[in-house]
């Protein structure tokens, strides 16, 4: 009786599984017989640096600033497509320029209606 | 546990047999990758970076795994002068490690406060609040001397029993893992040391 064509990829799960997992198992029965457990209070601390946390860690920021993120990102692409299109503007047949403009007229109407709706006031 | 014959061993050996003990092996194991702690006080620490980079190149003896966490360190090189500002964090920090775990103490400064030991801000000793494994003197050391304290420390580690009555310190299950943290006191740090690790050898004055 021949192999099943795929029988390897059985053979290569069980191998991915027991190669991590062998290892593992090693370092728990090591701990378990040979390495006395010493938690302790700062062993177990959740901060690592060295230095005592302080205060709580469920803070809230504002989330003001989100908005003019996600409006700089906007623009600063709108710059990257500016540049070849300012370098290359002489050489431009019509098609591409009326195209640029309507890329640019999107943008525009994008910051009208959020300087309209309010997001480019600091809100406090 | 390493109850091997020498001679059958050698006589073995020559034969293509290697006989090892589980404690030979974790012992190799162990001191062929010691996973330092990343963390510089001063200008021992650049001897410290030197060491890491090629030029020295402390991973031919398993030591470059530098890990910013103390959870997954083995070894704390105390590089460069302890301000007592600093000293509670470094003693907190060795105390998030986990046993096994060992301390280089670089320099004159990690050892006595060195050339700042009059120094009102500086903590005379790294070794008075931690047990220290190797001293390097030096100010500051060469590489080649923290390469030399790093193979100390190996044959250190190699030495090591796991079992029977001299086993290794940190399988004792009594000794502590953690030691106290000293505290901002009106003029100096609560307590100035640690009695059960500072044990300064006594002055014999004639």
């Amino acid at each position: 009786m021949t192999p099943h064509p795929y029988s390897f990829i059985v053979i290569f799960v069980g191998v991915a599984l027991i190669f991590p997992i062998m290892p593992l198992i090693l370092a728990w029965m090591w701990r378990r017989f040979f390495q006395p457990p010493k938690p302790g209070v700062q062993k177990n601390a959740t901060y690592e640096c060295g230095v005592e946390s302080l205060g709580e860690a469920q803070i809230q920021f504002r989330s003001q600033y989100y908005l003019y993120a996600i409006i700089f990102l906007i623009f600063d692409v709108e710059a990257v497509f500016l540049v070849p299109f300012a370098v290359a503007f002489t050489g431009l047949p019509l098609g591409a320029f009326v195209a640029i403009l309507i890329f640019l007229l999107l943008l525009v109407e994008g910051l009208i209606w959020a300087w309209g709706k309010g997001c480019l006031n600091w809100a406090r | 546990m390493s109850e091997i014959d020498e001679g059958l061993r050698s006589e073995l050996q020559r034969q293509g047999i290697w006989v090892t003990s589980m404690q030979e092996l974790y012992n190799w194991g162990r001191k062929n990758s010691i996973w330092p702690l990343q963390f510089g006080l001063a200008c021992c620490a650049i001897e410290m970076i030197a060491t890491a980079a090629s030029r020295y190149d402390i991973a031919r003896f398993g030591g470059e795994v530098f890990r910013p966490s103390p959870r997954q360190a083995d070894l704390m090189i105390v590089a460069g002068t302890v301000t007592k500002k600093m000293a509670p964090q470094i003693v907190r920090l060795y105390n998030q490690m986990p046993d096994p775990k060992y301390v280089i103490s670089m320099g004159a400064c990690a050892i006595s406060g060195g050339p700042f030991k009059q120094g009102y801000n500086v903590l005379k000793g790294i070794d008075r609040y931690i047990p220290v494994d190797v001293y390097i003197p030096g100010c500051p050391p060469r590489p080649e001397a923290l390469l030399h304290a790093f193979m100390e420390l190996q044959r250190k580690i190699d030495e090591q029993k796991l079992t029977g009555a001299s086993k290794a310190e940190h399988l004792d299950p009594d000794r502590p893992s953690e030691f106290p943290v000293p505290a901002f006191g009106t003029h100096d740090l609560e307590p100035p040391a640690n009695a059960d690790v500072f044990r300064p050898p006594k002055m014999e004055r004639a």
